[in-house]
């Protein structure tokens, strides 16, 4: 299982609270993380499964690789963070 | 009451005891790009557009006071190897960037809504927002792959006009790619706009209706054949639902803007909010002004009264401004947040405020 926590800036539009779940790439844990908080998928996704422009994702102490496809892979016990990316004014 | 929506919020005024007052703020600092009211079951919608997370809708069914959100339009998730690489639709596959406007569907069709996007498709909900449909007719249209931003980065449909006396005849407005019409309720469409002109093509290409840039469209309730077009080019009236434009020369101080409405009733009576021009967009001299013709573009009135001196910087962007649904009044809100009621038909207006963020859309309801 990987911890899964978010930007206290989502939580102006729709509860998300750190979550635990399971998957062996990012992609595959934010699934499980949408199968319990189903609206969560169109503020981190677009409509193609990409990441946002402006959203972040950590895992552990580095920035993913992949944000097209999300495939960067993650073990037993690993951190996601997601964060919003500096942007805009 | 009055909508506005703004870069950082949905507000609501409404005139009491002759004065006009915020009665209501909703997403408060979140950019709202598009507002509807449903006058067949008295229901509000409201697109915002988060910078971070993407393209929101509401609902609310008590004008304002809750709201709810719905799925947000999305375009159909592509097979991984039709995406990337496909020069037709630039280089990735596409996803929502924008509800450019939001429309209701006809009396007879309860529940219809339409969404004009960025970047560039139509979509049709049957259950009020719960459910949303790329219209597929339009989006693989051959010349639709030749559309081009204007305005934004990609193109987009920011009007729709629904004839109010056959729900299933739609004339769109797209930036840029011209005026688009169905008979079928959206199941086929015909690229129409003959006599539009676009100075920004090349020469033999000019007069190509699906290069054209048509601002903002205006159909007249009472004579749907009548449609006024503030261009980029210029303004231009249709007396056949959008087949054949002409090109009105008469107006002043200038042709160049982004916004026009026309009144419900009487259909040669149209106003323009006029600016220099496409290179230098403020007010011409900046001095911020409405224009107003009532003889179907033959001659124009400019009117100032209750207006800034300047100098001014505003513009009213396509739907910035609004006429309420007996013509007596009007609306307009720009860019540099000034937000004004035009009374005795736009010849005086009336400042509600001056501080509010650019604004997106007025609309009386």
């Amino acid at each position: 299982m990987a911890k899964v926590s978010f930007t206290g800036n989502l939580q102006r539009h729709l509860s998300c609270p750190p979550v635990e779940a399971a998957g062996g790439t990012v992609m595959a844990v934010l699934e499980a993380v949408f199968e319990g908080n189903p609206r969560l998928r169109s503020y981190l996704l677009d409509d193609q499964d990409r990441l946002r422009k402006h959203v972040k994702i950590y895992l552990n102490d580095r920035v993913i690789a992949d944000r097209e496809r999300l495939s960067d892979p993650v073990a037993e016990g690993d951190e996601v963070f997601v964060f919003q990316a500096l942007s805009g004014g | 009451m009055l909508y506005v929506a703004s870069r950082k919020g949905l507000l609501s005024y409404e005139e009491r005891g002759g004065a006009w007052h915020l009665a209501a703020s909703a997403f408060v600092g979140e950019p709202v790009s598009a507002v509807l009211w449903d006058p067949r079951d008295s229901t509000l919608y409201a697109a915002l557009n988060l910078g971070h997370f993407g393209v929101k809708l509401h609902r609310s069914e008590d004008r304002g006071a809750s709201w709810r959100e719905l799925p947000a339009p999305a375009y159909p998730r592509q097979a991984e190897d039709s995406g990337a690489g496909d020069s037709s639709d630039g280089d990735k596959a596409p996803s929502l960037t924008l509800i450019w406007t939001l429309e209701t569907g006809g009396l007879a069709q309860p529940g219809r809504l339409w969404a004009g996007t960025i970047p560039g498709g139509l979509f049709r909900s049957d259950d009020r927002g719960e459910s949303w449909t790329l219209v597929e007719s339009l989006w693989d249209e051959p010349r639709r792959r030749d559309w081009f931003g204007g305005g934004y980065d990609e193109p987009g449909i920011h009007s729709i006009c629904v004839d109010p006396r056959d729900s299933d005849h739609l004339t769109l407005g797209v930036s840029c790619g011209g005026i688009w019409d169905s008979r079928d309720g959206g199941g086929s469409w015909r690229l129409v706009g003959e006599g539009l002109r676009s100075d920004y093509m090349p020469p033999d290409q000019a007069q190509d209706p699906g290069t054209q840039d048509p601002h903002r469209l205006a159909q007249c309730r009472a004579a749907p054949d009548v449609v006024w077009c503030q261009h980029h080019n210029g303004i231009f009236r249709s007396g056949d639902g959008g087949a054949r434009f002409t090109e009105i020369e008469s107006a002043r101080p200038s042709a160049f803007g982004f916004a026009v409405a026309v009144h419900p009733e009487a259909a040669d009576t149209a106003w323009f909010v006029p600016a220099v021009k496409d290179e230098c967009r403020v007010p011409v001299e900046q001095r911020f002004v409405v224009s107003r013709t009532r003889d179907g573009g033959a001659s124009f009135e400019v009117f100032d009264a209750g207006l800034p001196e300047g100098p001014c910087f505003d513009l009213v962007y396509r739907h910035g401004l609004d006429i309420t649904a007996d013509g007596a009044r009007l609306a307009m809100g720009s860019t540099t947040g000034n937000l004004w009621v035009g009374e005795q038909q736009g010849e005086r207006w009336t400042a509600l405020t001056s501080t509010l963020p650019p604004i997106s859309q007025v609309l009386w309801a």
